[in-house]
């Protein structure tokens, strides 16, 4: 095994999905020629052709659309999105019709398509190449939310994706692309189950994609403090991992969500509600959330770390939760 | 010209949609029925272009006006009176989905969505899993002159003609988007957009059944033979208002007038007369029948159960189906 990036384990994930079945198929805007803007198709179009790695007109409606139909009729499509920014056109499509179809034809029709999207900040992608609007997708009933943290899991998570015989909108932080390297295998990770970042005995940090790693640098900082903080990386939104959550949460005694997005109405919502109607008497704090202001992601540095969870906030609101 | 066994069969497909339209706007008027979508107007359109298709192969991307494309393709009155009605039985929603939002995958009828255009890029992807499956099948995808505004209509024809895949756009065009008429729809006919995409288009007399007929099998087999996609528009008279929950106030007495001189049943029949093929009296008779068994259709199709509660969230995801 070699180590490699994210971006790379979601090549490969792609490729081996690719050789293996040949219903698979990629389709975007420069996904084929290109390799795609972040790279992660890179290699597909001269391996699979141009027929199975589409290059498509910019029309996120379409590519949506077109994996939902092509997915009725016996593929297996990855579409990707740009920039989850530009997953809103194909909302509709996501939600309207991927979402019912199952359900609205009594099991007639499946979408077994995988939606991509490059989601969250980096510096200086300014508003519309750095929102993370994976909460909108969690509160409809009929997809899968999944948003991986380091490349086993991301390849792990793809190939189950494309397996899947559901529509999956796969979540990939754009800073976890190229910033971690780890030994990847072949294996599979099932779609519904958190993993244990980092096990603690004082606090539980539930977080995914971005905030993995914000939270690791967190955990490291408070050890020192002999602090210990249980990290549950949830992996995959919808469904979420219930039981993981109340497993270290009945050990720890208290909760803290992160997340990057806007707290109001942000996936940690959900977590805390969870917590409060089924671990009431486990939890020795309130639950705590820490995500963005509700603002905008800003193009402007200062504006942009204004705004969103830094470590130092994730690190005083870990101290302020032990302490309660 | 048409033979004289296909149009005697475009004529009964006609007059059964009649018929089946007919039954459900009484069912709704008694308050059995909820929202009723209806065909009226579009019968020889959809039948004719309907007829086109080799089902069970071709994919079928149908509107929730398509009451006559779904019976062309097999689609069985029963089961759209299971549907009108809500009931547990109805093998294309479950009584979920409004009346005649078909769905089958023996006659590879793609579910219907109410929201218009949704459907059009679902035709393009079939289109293109035929063209990777090397299947020789076409996607044919039908719509009112209302979807032609959206954009998911113009992103999927786009895509289909870059790709030159194999798929068929048939815009009805009765000339109201509800109460928006066709000048405050567009500046320039359906058709003409297809020139802007680099496809063929035909704006044809959705009444004449051979015009229809000649046009969606010519178009279907450009497609099926890898020329690529083209576009039709049929225009056709709106009789009725657009659904049992609107009424035509909008409309002035000469408009609803002028449509109902174009009845497509009215000259279908004409010419089945002229022309020797039937006489007024056996069809008649026929068109009597048809009612009386529609309606019987509609009788036991009220028999049949409902859902049970505990059924609401069943087939949400894969393996919920047990």
């Amino acid at each position: 095994m070699t180590a490699v990036t994210m971006v790379e384990a979601i090549r490969d994930a792609l490729a081996e999905e690719m050789a293996r079945d040949p219903t698979v198929v990629v389709l975007g805007e420069d996904v084929g020629r290109k390799g795609g803007v972040f790279k992660a198709t890179e290699g597909l179009l001269e391996r699979f052709g141009p027929l199975r790695v589409l290059d498509t007109p910019v029309a996120e409606v379409g590519i949506a659309g077109v994996a939902i139909g092509a997915a009725m009729m016996g593929l297996r499509p990855v579409a990707e999105f740009q920039f989850a920014d530009y997953l809103h056109p194909a909302y509709d499509q996501i939600v309207n019709q991927a979402a019912t179809m199952r359900w609205r034809s009594v099991g007639t029709w499946g979408v077994p398509a995988v939606f991509r999207a490059p989601f969250g900040a980096v510096a200086g992608g300014g508003i519309y190449h750095s929102q993370s609007p994976e909460a909108a997708y969690c509160h409809v009933p009929g997809l899968k939310v999944v948003a991986p943290a380091i490349p086993s899991d991301a390849k792990g998570l793809l190939k189950s994706a494309v397996r899947d015989d559901d529509p999956v909108v796969f979540f990939e932080h754009k800073r976890n692309y190229r910033t971690v390297r780890e030994d990847v295998g072949d294996d599979l990770v099932p779609i519904g189950v958190a993993r244990i970042d980092r096990p603690g005995r004082d606090l539980t940090l539930v977080t995914y994609g971005g905030g993995v790693h914000l939270a690791r640098e967190a955990a490291a900082t408070l050890a020192g403090e002999g602090l210990d903080v249980e990290i549950v990386d949830l992996r995959t939104l919808a469904p979420f991992d219930r039981e993981a959550v109340a497993r270290s949460v009945q050990r720890t005694g208290r909760l803290l969500v992160l997340h990057e997005a806007n707290t109001t109405m942000g996936f940690g919502a959900e977590v805390a509600a969870f917590a409060a109607e089924q671990l009431f008497t486990d939890l020795d704090a309130p639950i705590r959330r820490l995500g963005a202001a509700d603002s905008h992601p800003s193009y402007n540095a200062v504006e942009q770390a204004a705004t969103l969870p830094g470590a130092d906030a994730l690190t005083r609101a870990l101290r302020s939760l032990a302490a309660f | 010209m048409l033979p004289a066994d296909l149009l005697l069969r475009s004529y009964r497909l006609a007059s059964l949609t009649r018929a089946v339209d007919e039954r459900l706007w009484v069912l709704s008027r008694q308050g059995r029925a909820g929202f009723v979508l209806t065909a009226r107007g579009h019968e020889v359109a959809q039948v004719l272009s309907a007829l086109a298709l080799r089902v069970g192969s071709d994919s079928a991307w149908l509107y929730y006006r398509d009451l006559g494309v779904g019976l062309t393709l097999g689609v069985t009155p029963y089961e759209i009176f299971l549907g009108a009605l809500a009931k547990a039985g109805d093998p294309h929603s479950g009584g979920r989905q409004l009346t005649a939002h078909f769905s089958s995958r023996e006659l590879r009828i793609g579910s219907v969505s109410s929201a218009v255009a949704a459907h059009v890029p679902h035709a393009v992807g079939a289109a293109y899993a035929a063209r990777v499956l090397g299947e020789d099948s076409v996607a044919v995808c039908w719509f009112g002159d209302g979807a032609s505004s959206e954009g998911a209509t113009h992103e999927a024809m786009n895509i289909a003609a870059v790709h030159r895949l194999p798929v068929v756009f048939i815009c009805e065009n009765n000339g109201y988007a509800i109460s928006v008429p066709e000048s405050m729809q567009m500046a320039a006919p359906v058709s003409k957009r297809a020139a802007g995409y680099g496809m063929p288009g035909t704006t044809l007399d959705g009444t004449d059944a051979d015009a229809v007929y000649d046009a969606a099998v010519a178009v279907v087999e450009r497609a099926r033979t890898g020329h690529g996609p083209s576009l039709l528009e049929l225009c056709v008279p709106r009789l009725v208002p657009h659904s049992s929950q609107d009424d035509d106030r909008y409309r002035s007495d000469a408009d609803r007038a002028a449509a109902a001189a174009r009845d497509p049943l009215t000259r279908l029949r004409a010419r089945l007369v002229d022309e020797g093929v039937a006489d007024t009296v056996a069809l008649d008779a026929e068109d009597e029948m048809l009612r009386e068994q529609v309606r019987a259709q509609a009788d036991r199709a009220l028999a049949a159960p409902d859902p049970e509660p505990a059924r609401a969230r069943r087939w949400m995801y894969a393996g919920d189906d047990r």
